[in-house]
């Protein structure tokens, strides 16, 4: 048995995402090797070399390999699957555009976000928005799976491993990608923030949102999130979206903060170690998932909040 | 303009409804779905939405929608008639599926069918897997742009806006292609009684797994379905200091 995990990078650094896989892949007991497949990415498979307890580091490099495209990434990782009894990558927006079309092309099926690994072939994921637990068992001979990286704690470093030059498969040519606009706030990722501080439609508007959590956020080193609601409102874009359809999340520490706790956004959070709620109705049901609430106006409480860190 | 003869197929799911609250089975062989309302998964309304637009633009020329399920998914696949596609195929099955045989099942009829474009939701609401599109692009081996915000046709090709993390990304991909639809793709409209009744008189076709030559076998055994764990009760406090007090006293704060 042997697992293969794709590294998530951008071509300069691994990802952290990538080291809660190569955790979660360890618990399966056998050994993991990485491929890091990209564009001139030699410095990544370096990173990917120094996690504790990689047997190898397969680095595929091709200009045609460099924007994650699913098509050449698929391909890749069904060129150098053989031997493998695992094929893992984080849910991540790659992970989650590839994966189901690499095990496709193995005619195997794929698990889905994974929480738990009950033993090298059972495995737990959420269903229904997290509301229900599925186990789940594979008879297939490969196991094709995107892990929630949230549930997993990072593999650490000290590790040693050979980089191993595999042949990059050819341009599938049928894609291309023709830009990226990646939104840069200088504050932490949001699917590995320790501190995340979501707001919700409570927050009135686009300006009030930023003016009012951005000093918290500031203090605390933290990301900032949205629900569904203050996305559809425009508060803020929807690479903030925490819940079912956004990001899954689980840091430390959460803030929800004039959100209400739909069903679709304790979905993306109620994970979390430890979840304040501030909302000045006292039924919502945030408060049911929440280790402390505050009831009342967040105008008054969130900035009071922040003067008491100081 | 192709669209004269650019025919679009959409995939739709009959879901629990998402405002639901589901409740696991005692036994732990499932969640309860006897009566329960159910209506279309959400993305799949949207990547319907999309392909009525995409024809009203004059880029499409035909939808064909297409359910996989029991027979009570003509009711889902009516609402996406009623919405605007033209006629739809059911592919009429009690097994319970995993999306390696849904995408089988639609690729035997993009086989038969031809469309240019696969439009579907990105994930269903049910399962959370968010695999059918994926899957079925690799099976046709054509191109695929999941988490679509916006959606462009022009000679031959489609240039899709995608939600990735982190922010956006435009790509060109060449059709026929598949293309899974995002939350901000569009809002979709509210069906009406009068195109509830006219979607009536549209052609439904049904097949079985069987009469497309396809294997739905399961690979995966649900082994448990249970509850998630509930967190402890949580306190009220007073003030934001006392706040404060709390979590250093937890140390999750220095």
């Amino acid at each position: 048995m042997s697992a293969l995990v794709l590294a998530e990078h951008d071509n300069h650094v691994l990802n952290a995402a990538t080291l809660s896989v190569v955790a979660a892949a360890r618990q399966l007991g056998s050994g993991v090797d990485v491929l890091v497949a990209g564009n001139d990415c030699r410095d990544v498979a370096l990173q990917a070399g120094r996690v504790a307890a990689i047997g190898r580091v397969l680095l595929a490099e091709a200009p045609h390999l460099g924007n994650a495209s699913a098509e050449n990434l698929a391909a890749q990782i069904v060129a150098v699957a053989p031997g493998y009894t695992h094929l893992l990558a984080p849910s991540t927006s790659t992970g989650k555009s590839v994966m189901p079309r690499v095990a496709a092309l193995l005619d195997v099926a794929q698990i889905s976000e994974i929480v738990a690994v009950e033993s090298p072939d059972t495995f737990i994921r959420p269903i229904y928005a997290g509301n229900a637990m599925l186990t789940v068992q594979s008879t297939d001979p490969v196991k094709v799976i995107t892990v929630r990286t949230s549930a997993f704690a990072a593999a650490g470093e000290g590790g040693d491993a050979q980089v191993v030059n595999v042949a990059a498969v050819a341009d599938c040519g049928k894609s291309r990608v023709v830009s990226r606009d990646l939104t840069r706030s200088g504050r932490p990722d949001l699917g590995s923030a320790e501190v995340v501080i979501a707001g919700g439609r409570g927050l009135h508007s686009r300006d009030e949102f930023f003016a009012v959590l951005s000093p918290l956020a500031d203090k605390l080193g933290a990301a900032l999130g949205a629900t569904r609601a203050a996305v559809d409102a425009g508060f803020v874009s929807n690479d903030l979206q925490i819940g079912q359809t956004g990001k899954i999340v689980a840091p430390r520490l959460y803030f929800a903060v004039g959100l209400s706790g739909a069903i679709q956004h304790l979905a993306g959070m109620k994970e979390s170690r430890t979840i304040v709620a501030i909302n000045k109705d006292p039924e919502a049901p945030i408060f049911r998932v929440a280790d402390f609430g505050l009831v009342g106006d967040l105008f008054e409480i969130v900035p009071a909040l922040t003067k008491a860190l100081e | 303009m192709e669209g004269a003869d650019l025919k679009s197929l959409v995939a739709v799911k009959r879901v629990v409804d998402y405002n639901v609250h589901i409740r696991v089975k005692v036994d732990g062989s499932g969640v309860d779905t006897a009566n329960v309302r159910m209506s279309m998964n959400p993305f799949d309304e949207i990547a319907v939405e999309e392909a009525v637009r995409l024809k009203e633009a004059g880029f499409v020329s035909e939808i064909v929608v297409v359910s996989v399920g029991g027979a009570c998914c003509q009711e889902t696949i009516r609402t996406a008639l009623a919405m605007g596609g033209d006629r739809a195929i059911l592919i009429e099955t009690d097994a319970e599926l995993q999306p390696l045989a849904v995408a089988r099942l639609l690729k035997a009829v993009c086989d038969m069918e031809q469309p240019r474009l696969v439009l579907c939701g990105k994930q269903a609401t049910d399962d959370d897997a968010s695999q059918t599109g994926q899957m079925l692009a690799a099976l046709l081996d054509w191109p695929q742009a999941t988490f679509a915000s916006d959606i462009a046709l022009s000679d031959g090709m489609a240039l899709v806006t995608r939600e990735i993390d982190g922010g956006l990304e435009t790509v060109e991909i060449e059709l026929p292609s598949v293309v899974t639809a995002d939350l901000r793709l569009n809002q979709p409209r509210y069906v009406t009684l009068s195109n509830l009744m006219k979607a009536k008189k549209k052609r439904i076709d049904v097949v079985s797994p069987q009469t497309l030559g396809v294997d739905i076998a399961s690979r995966l055994i649900v082994r448990k379905v249970s509850e998630p764990k509930p967190r402890a009760p949580g306190r009220m406090l007073a003030n934001p200091a006392e706040l404060v007090e709390q979590l250093k006293q937890l140390k999750v704060i220095a």
